[in-house]
């Protein structure tokens, strides 16, 4: 992450106003954008082009081996370490160990998908540099901010550029700043 | 989702916040909610009281005596853990047929669902009777070389409940996050910045977060629907797995699942009314909503009165005596009582619900909620006890009577529940503040259109 470059961090007041000065920045050649909103955006990860989450993957995977293992666990238990005959019932007994192993595929895809959103957003981290930002912490309730990096430049023209498509407060940070 | 027109006219995101986050944030708190808090501190002290007794005793002190054995705890514990699936059906089957209003109400109906869950399972762990060696429930590989009897929906319960309460009460923290985060940006005090910052666990709602948590959030929508109704199924084989006739039946399963969808909501009504008028909330929780649960409430208490009917036909055109004898004895047995209570608060006391005025009275609203709790907690006690209590052979008929301890127990339940919910009533906010953020612009959005 390029939390150590200098940047500009731009306020908007709606999502459309964000949407659109990500859109426009990202056509002009700007990479390294990150945005924080109040609420989750509708179409802003694509037009940052944040590649897809991998989560339901994980979960899909997690949800399997819960359900396969609770499957396993049951065949090893009942028919190979501890078979019981009961009046010559077969020991593979399938159709009671479904449900069991539905509930461990729910509790193990949930647990994957909960776990794996914390760990991949870097949570829990309680200090980030960003929170030392000026106006961060609007962003939890109605501001729309827009985070891009600062290069050689001293940021005139990108500061322009910004307040002419809609960005309200406009601030250096990052950096030595 | 078009959130237009779910929210009081006019109310933009900014209102939202502080609705919804002032009072968390307030220094103090009114008169009425420390007297709330300590009669239900006061029920606390009873249940700890009566966990004492019992784990010294033993499950003794209960009533339950021979053939019926189950008595009080798991007629509580079903009932406790049914209220909690009307919250789980609003967060996660409503997200899935988009339905915005279900955003308003979300997080208390969410809240609500994981404190009944959490006291759902102290019952049938106490039940256990030497409820320390509860572990022996888990597969593990212990000295004595044997397995859980998996063909058994106590184990199923078991995993059940397992999954349950600890999807639902990670998934209600995760989705927290966000709102624990505004709090913390909002909090004068350094103390309450530590506390709710440590608890944020460093939310900032960046994009990357965000598209994460939606993903979760719908994945786990997807999820809860299957486990909502799986739980309350593997709860009705409990009884059904029995050979007792009026348990053994296959009607079981969906006839507790509408049960415990039908007490959800009505515990959903008993909360959020009074929760609407202490924070004046109407602009986020309006009459439409509050209509929308009156519907679901009535749909679901019709699907609990076919269920009732289907019983009793079933008893008659099966001729089996058993069956009838245990159908006479709910009718007049000794726990007719408790049967025709059910009647009246299940059934009878729902039908002003057709009435479009009295779906919008907080008021009507809150007592015939209160009604159905009732109600259910009736027809779950009467499930269990009417079978019970006379088993095939006459000769081992007998009766459970509750003594003082049964009533504490579940009175001390009640106190456990209203604690925790008085607590988090104080310092959490109650309406998930980004869902509501984000239907207020929408609303703010679509009236500007509609201006222009």
């Amino acid at each position: 992450m390029s939390i150590g470059r200098p940047g500009l961090l731009a306020r908007f007041d709606t999502p459309q106003t964000l949407l659109g000065a990500v859109q426009a920045a990202r056509s002009q050649g700007h990479r390294g954008l990150r945005a924080w909103t109040p609420y989750p955006v509708e179409g802003l990860a694509e037009v940052l082009a944040l590649p897809p989450s991998r989560l339901p993957l994980a979960m899909l995977l997690g949800g399997l081996a819960g359900g396969l293992g609770t499957l396993a666990l049951q065949y090893y238990s009942a028919v190979i370490d501890y078979p019981v005959n009961i009046g010559g019932r077969p020991l593979a007994s399938w159709p009671a160990f479904g449900p069991p192993a539905l509930e461990m595929t729910l509790l193990c895809a949930g647990l994957v998908g909960i776990l794996g959103l914390l760990l991949r957003s870097g949570l829990p981290r309680w200090h980030r540099p960003e929170f030392d930002w000026a106006g961060m912490e609007q962003a939890s309730s109605d501001a729309f901010l827009l985070w891009l990096p600062l290069d050689d430049e001293d940021g005139e023209a990108l500061r322009d550029w910004l307040l002419s498509n809609g960005a309200r407060d406009l601030s250096r940070v990052g950096g030595d700043s | 989702m078009n959130g237009e027109g779910w929210l009081a006219a006019g109310t933009t995101p900014g209102d939202v916040d502080a609705r919804i986050a002032r009072p968390a944030l307030a220094p103090r708190f009114g008169a009425g909610w420390r007297i709330g808090l300590s009669v239900s501190l006061l029920g606390v002290l009873v249940l700890m009281l009566t966990v004492s007794v019992l784990l010294t005793v033993g499950v003794g002190i209960w009533g339950i005596t021979r053939p019926a054995y189950w008595g009080f705890a798991i007629a509580n514990y079903v009932w406790w853990i049914g209220i909690g699936m009307g919250g789980t059906f609003i967060s996660t089957a409503l997200y899935l047929l988009r339905q915005p209003w279900r955003n308003s109400l979300s997080r208390y109906a969410e809240t609500m669902t994981v404190f009944a869950v959490c006291v759902s399972g102290i019952f049938p762990i106490l039940h256990l009777g030497r409820p320390w060696f509860f572990y022996w429930l888990f597969p593990y590989p212990d000295t004595m070389n044997v397995w859980p009897q998996w063909r058994s929906a106590l184990f199923w319960d078991f995993c059940a409940i397992l999954a349950y309460l600890l999807v639902s009460v990670l998934f209600w923290y995760v989705s927290m996050l966000p709102d624990l985060a505004t709090l913390r940006d909002r909090a004068a005090g350094r103390m309450r910045r530590v506390v709710y910052g440590f608890l944020a666990l460093g939310w900032q709602g960046e994009a990357r977060e965000w598209q994460r948590l939606e993903a979760l959030t719908r994945i786990i929508a997807a999820l809860g629907v299957p486990l909502v109704f799986s739980v309350h199924s593997m709860v009705a084989l409990d009884l059904s797995e029995g050979l007792l006739a009026g348990w053994h039946t296959t009607i079981f399963p969906p006839f507790f699942v509408a049960g415990a969808l039908f007490s959800g909501f009505a515990m959903a009504l008993v909360i959020g009314v009074p929760l609407r008028k202490r924070f004046r909330l109407e602009a986020l929780i309006t009459e439409r909503h509050l209509d929308r649960l009156a519907i679901l409430l009535l749909t679901g208490g019709l699907v609990v009165a076919y269920c009732y009917a289907a019983e009793i036909f079933m008893a008659y055109y099966s001729m089996d005596e058993y069956e009838l004898a245990v159908t006479r004895f709910r009718f007049t047995g000794l726990y007719a009582p408790v049967y025709w209570a059910a009647i009246v608060c299940n059934v009878l006391a729902i039908q002003p619900l057709w009435w479009a005025r009295v779906r919008r009275s907080p008021r009507w609203l809150f007592w015939i909620g209160l009604s159905v709790v009732f109600g259910m907690w009736c027809e779950r006690i009467m499930l269990v006890l009417s079978s019970e209590y006379r088993p095939f052979l006459p000769a081992a008929w007998g009766r459970f009577m509750p003594t003082v301890w049964d009533w504490a127990m579940l009175a001390g339940s009640i106190g456990l529940f209203m604690t925790m919910l008085l607590l988090f009533v104080r310092w959490f906010p109650v309406v998930s503040m980004h869902e509501t953020r984000q239907l207020a612009h929408e609303s703010a959005q679509g009236s500007r259109e509609a201006q222009a």
